[in-house]
């Protein structure tokens, strides 16, 4: 190796990169993640594609009149009309933008809020780290549903304030994770000698906490992205979703107040359902397999 | 179990439901403008008659007093008057629990039972057919929105085959009593059960299934199968009552958290329980009903929590030293 490149930044990136390299390795072995990974590629194309592989005219029930009102699969392919002669294959691919979008957002929500949390309360002593853990087993009892349905009733219904009802009401548990986490490890020897050697929390924290805690956090997030997705879903079906825009969860709402279970119309109700199961395994078997990669312990139970 | 770690539990659990009781109150006071004037909107009130219809709804004086009244109020289980109906809250919430209390409780007892047994032949028979297919079945279950599920439950046993109800707790215009009326009652429950134990046995597999397979790298596995011992004996003597632990705290932390988890599913099938209670106060919104529900089921998972605390300190002795 040439002696220019080396400084002690430039070999902590080569070995960060030599980790993540390892970590794909053994990511591609791992055939259930794999196909978690497949499954959601294909989705997430179709929810970037949905202008060319979708006409947005017919989410709107103006432009749809001339369209036959509850048309099977083969009367209107692919997917059929609903009760206003709307494409349910269109509200199906732009509905994936919203689901994908609200469960992502509101996890990226929920991880910072419970990842800050978590390292406040583990690394710091004091009162302050007191009140941030009893606040965070209290939030834990609430009942995460009732919560989201009020704050949603409160704030009132658009995909800004869904975002943020379910962003706010998901951190607690990777918080107390984060914080156990935390616990054990500010307690190892390379922390304390760092210590002693003056460093300074800020530098404990960004150099050493936080760099070992972000495998379980990354797992985590994957982990969480379904609870999120699910939670959309509901709070859209009871009615408290964005009115204008077309998600899997109001497309469920909607096909239950027109009338779509008695017309016995499963084009209508089947779609948005088997995708929001598709989104959820997917993360699920994907959050599993990271789990089981970045966690050394999960990883000897594999043999 | 020690006297100390008993009173320990219940105070925390005291001081949880004290934050909850202040959280409720704030909650619905930072943005409720004046729901008497929007509620009668159009009507010609007097400002006699305005201040009365405050006073009704505890809305008069400053935000000050309104929460000493609050906790006054709620201290006597006083949850105040329904917009909608104009009931006293917590008898329409008394009347409406025990539908969900029976549907919870009979869906809560078979996906823990069935869970449980799902979750050790994945766990025994590991890596063969058996495993992946019931594996495969949970996580199934698990990941499909639970009305969603009820909606499939819907249209094919009570739309196209008949065989159900499609909704409510007894036949319109049905006069049956004692026994006939039970079986009235237990034949529209029979699909909203089945939602709700095919939505939560997914869980439960999943965690005795990884609870199992904890327990079997135990070394007294090993001793016990070293002492000659069968099989099954290893199995349901000493693997599964260790593996139990922990799924039986998640039932009943869950049990809490079911309560309020019916909503969508009590919505399906027009079940007359708490969700449906729910659901009919998210129109409007009835903000009084929605504060004395959301005190009601928090209350149930801080009190079920407080129940796997102690059912976990009474069944693992490693926990009751602190």
């Amino acid at each position: 190796m040439s002696s220019i490149a080396v400084s002690p930044r430039s070999i902590a990136w080569q070995r960060r990169r030599r980790a993540l390299a390892q970590a794909w390795a053994q990511y591609r072995r791992h055939l259930p993640g794999m196909i978690g990974l497949g499954v959601l590629v294909v989705i997430v194309a179709m929810a970037l594609l949905a202008p060319v592989i979708s006409n947005h005219d017919e989410l709107r029930a103006v432009n749809t009149v001339d369209n036959p009102t509850w048309a099977t699969p083969s009367e209107f392919p692919p997917l059929g009309t609903d009760n206003l002669g709307r494409s349910v294959w269109a509200q199906f691919v732009w509905g994936a933008r919203i689901s994908l979008l609200v469960g992502l957002a509101a996890t990226l929500i929920a991880i910072v809020i419970g990842s800050v949390v978590g390292i406040a309360a583990g690394f710091y002593r004091g009162v302050g780290s007191a009140v941030l853990m009893r606040l965070t087993e209290w939030f834990l009892v609430i009942p995460f549903l009732p919560l989201a349905i009020v704050l949603a009733a409160i704030l009132g219904p658009s995909v800004r304030n869904i975002i943020l009802v379910i962003g706010i009401t998901s951190w607690p548990s990777t918080a107390r994770l984060v914080r156990a986490q935390v616990l054990t490890l500010k307690e190892r020897l390379y922390v304390e000698r760092s210590r002693a050697l003056g460093a300074s929390n800020r530098h404990l924290i960004g150099r050493h906490i936080f760099p070992n805690v972000s495998p379980i956090i990354l797992a985590n997030l994957t982990l969480t992205v379904p609870i999120a997705i699910l939670s959309e879903t509901t709070l859209a079906f009871l009615g408290l979703g964005d009115p204008t825009r077309a998600s899997w969860g109001k497309m469920l709402d909607e096909a239950f107040r027109a009338g779509a279970l008695s017309r016995n119309a499963w084009w209508y109700f089947l779609p948005p359902g088997l995708g929001i199961m598709a989104v959820v395994i997917a993360f699920t078997l994907i959050g599993s397999a990271l789990e089981e990669i970045l966690d050394p312990r999960l990883r000897e139970r594999r043999k | 179990m020690s006297f100390g770690y008993f009173s320990r539990k219940v105070l925390a659990a005291l001081a949880t439901l004290a934050f909850v009781v202040c959280f409720n109150f704030f909650l619905f006071r930072v943005v409720e403008s004046d729901p008497v004037a929007s509620l009668f909107r159009g009507r010609n009130l007097t400002p006699a008659q305005r201040l009365e219809l405050r006073q009704e709804f505890g809305l008069d004086g400053s935000k000050g007093e309104q929460f000493v009244r609050y906790l006054q109020q709620t201290a006597q289980l006083n949850l105040g008057r329904s917009y909608r109906s104009n009931q006293p809250v917590s008898s329409e919430i008394r009347e409406r629990a025990w539908p969900t209390i029976a549907l919870v409780g009979v869906s809560t007892l078979f996906s823990a039972i069935f869970g449980i047994l799902i979750g050790i032949v994945a766990a025994w028979r590991r890596r063969t057919k058996a495993d992946y297919g019931w594996t495969g079945f949970s996580m199934a279950t698990y990941s499909m929105p639970d009305f969603w599920l009820g909606m499939l439950l819907l249209i094919s046993f009570a739309v196209a085959l008949g065989w159900f109800p499609v909704g409510g707790i007894t036949d319109t215009g049905s006069d049956a009593t004692g026994v006939a009326k039970l079986f009235d009652q237990a034949h529209h429950m029979f699909l909203p059960a089945l939602t709700l134990t095919l939505a939560y046995l997914g869980e439960y597999a999943l965690v005795m299934r990884s609870s199992l397979l904890d327990t079997m790298r135990e070394d007294y596995l090993t001793l016990a199968r070293a002492k000659g011992l069968r099989d099954v004996v290893v199995r349901n003597r000493h693997a599964v009552p260790n593996a139990l632990l922990p799924v039986v705290t998640l039932i009943a932390i869950n049990f809490g958290f079911v309560l309020s988890g019916a909503i969508a599913v009590e919505t399906i099938f027009s079940w007359p329980g708490l969700g449906l209670l729910t659901y009919d106060a998210l129109k409007g919104p009835d903000l009084p009903m929605l504060q004395g529900l959301f005190l009601v089921f928090s209350a149930a998972v801080i009190f079920f929590n407080l129940v796997a605390d102690l059912l976990y300190g009474f069944l693992d002795p490693r926990v009751r030293t602190p």
